[in-house]
């Protein structure tokens, strides 16, 4: 028995794939029907209680009213063409201004000590501040000055207030990147004779920028809301425009109108960090395996 | 027949880190086409004694004189002494973010001022020569260990240095890999390249090694030429620990 059973089976190729793990209608049609219809039933006794209740018309009147809806949209929308424009510019100027807050606190070398230390008060002083605090301080009392050869804007000023507070943050985030980059890369840098800035440059700062990316989409999606906070000092955007609806009506749907409008911006963002966050996670786990 | 010419001098040289001993007035002459291994159980100083000949730890107390001169001398200028001195590292430690010729190619344009094009040539030669030509346009992660390894290795050599310093280079290598790498160290051996190797590769030092020396505790105990040391070595704890590790199957 030289051709034994084995041979044969070699011959014959291997076994097909199992079955395929596609999604199978069959097996998944009752659970998604009582998913489906506990959610139904939640939801729709959750709507008909809040609907039921004695006071729902004065709510609904209150803030759902869709003719005032309607009437404060356009108003409410150009508001909020503000907040879009203030929100790019000053997140422009953070990550700028925070980066080079970050590359001077990583410098090493021994004369570079005054930056580390200033740039240490600066982050405790911004980060220790409600940003509410300084965009008052900024927004009302700068202008107040007449400084010649400035700005006088409560924007402009107010726009100051949240790249300093909030570059505070992202300053740390960037540090934490440039720490997570492995000693090894630093070793490889400095025996191939790059300068402590072309280390930097060249060979830290590309991976620590990557490796933040997922933390700064969570600051992008905050500063988008947090630029509502110039309304307090009269910058009309969809707060302010909002505000001033519900001064001369006394109806609150204006605040809705914005609300939602808030909404449909982070909503997405919040969706995109995530995905940028998984991904970066796989990335890593590739790297790892 | 001229005495040989010494290109590495370490003398009487003392490391801390922090409180901690870990070179104890270590003192190795490494002559002109040289190949040295430095052996002993982790911990022994022998990865710290490779750093500091180029600097990436500064030793405490002695000199280490490279072609004559103290690797301290200001002559060697801000970069001098990394373009006279290649090193690989045990985990390759390439830039992941750059693809294969412009990790070779980062130093000798960014810091040496070769122009593009000619740093490019070059790199190409060395990755051919390496067998690495058709991944000139890779990036690490897309490479197998040993093929990262050779281009640290192509790395080292981009700016033609005279000394080359390999700490481990195959410890984290899967066995099937490590072939690879070691015989482009023979291949750099026969070309007569000056080289310090720290290595558990016992076989390898054998082999390759003009003298090996065995480190513990931060001080040279034995330094021989391979027959006799790993033969009979002179001291107990040489032998102890090449017992162990001939028990553990790298022998």
């Amino acid at each position: 028995m030289t051709d034994g059973p084995h041979d044969t089976d070699r011959r014959r190729g291997p076994p097909p794939p199992p079955p395929g793990r596609g999604f199978d209608w069959r097996a998944a049609a009752l659970p998604s029907a009582i998913s489906a219809a506990s959610i139904l039933i939640v939801f729709g006794a959750l709507a008909w209680a809040v609907t039921s209740a004695e006071q729902w018309p004065r709510i609904r009147l209150q803030f759902f009213n869709l003719d005032a809806m309607i009437a404060a949209f356009p108003r409410v929308l150009q508001g909020f063409w503000v907040n879009i424009q203030v929100w790019l510019t000053v997140l422009v100027c953070i990550l700028l201004w925070a980066l080079a807050l970050a590359i001077l606190r990583s410098l090493r070398a021994p004369w570079c000590a005054p930056f580390r230390l200033m740039v240490v008060i600066y982050i405790d002083l911004f980060r220790g501040v409600p940003v509410l605090l300084l965009v008052l301080l900024f927004g009302f009392g700068i202008p107040a000055l007449n400084l010649p050869g400035l700005p006088n804007s409560g924007l402009f000023w107010g726009g100051v207030a949240m790249v300093l507070s909030y570059a505070a943050y992202v300053a740390e985030i960037y540090r934490s990147g440039i720490d997570a980059v492995h000693e090894g890369q630093r070793a490889a840098a400095k025996s191939l004779g790059l300068t402590e800035w072309q280390t930097l440059r060249y060979a830290i700062l590309p991976q620590a920028l990557r490796n933040v990316v997922p933390a700064l989409m969570n600051i992008v999606v905050a500063l988008q809301k947090d630029v509502a906070l110039l309304s307090v000092i009269g910058v009309r955007d969809a707060v302010r425009e909002a505000q001033i609806y519900t001064a001369t009506t006394f109806n609150y749907s204006s605040l809705i109108v914005a609300a939602g409008l808030f909404l449909l911006a982070t909503i997405p963002m919040a969706r995109l960090a995530d995905y940028l966050t998984r991904r970066d996670r796989m990335r890593r786990l590739q790297m790892a395996g | 027949m001229t005495p040989p010419k010494p290109m590495i001098e370490i003398d009487e040289v003392t490391k801390y880190f922090g409180q901690k001993l870990v070179l104890d007035r270590v003192s190795l002459t490494v002559n002109r086409h040289e190949t040295i291994c430095l052996i002993g159980a982790s911990g022994s100083g022998k990865s710290t004694l490779l750093r500091c000949v180029n600097r990436l730890v500064e030793h405490d107390y002695g000199t280490i004189r490279l072609d004559g001169v103290p690797n301290t001398d200001p002559s060697f200028g801000k970069t001098g002494l990394q373009r006279r001195t290649g090193i690989v590292f045990q985990s390759y430690n390439l830039f992941p973010h750059m693809n294969v010729l412009d990790n070779i190619t980062l130093a000798p344009r960014r810091v040496h001022g070769v122009p593009r094009p000619e740093a490019e040539d070059r790199g190409r030669a060395i990755l051919a020569r390496f067998g690495m030509d058709g991944f000139a346009g890779s990036y690490p992660e897309q490479l197998s260990g040993g093929q990262q390894q050779r281009v640290a290795i192509a790395r080292a050599l981009m700016t033609r240095p005279d000394v080359l310093l390999l700490d481990e280079i195959t410890a984290a290598l899967d066995p099937e890999l490590v072939g690879e790498v070691l015989s482009i160290i023979r291949g750099l051996k026969d070309e007569g390249m000056t080289m310090m190797i720290v290595t558990h590769e016992m076989a390898f030092a054998r082999d390759c090694a003009d003298r090996v020396a065995f480190l513990a505790d931060g001080e040279i105990l034995e330094i021989d030429h391979p027959e006799r040391l790993f033969a009979n070595s002179a001291h107990d704890r040489t032998r102890r620990f090449l017992q162990r590790i001939t028990q553990g199957g790298r022998l």
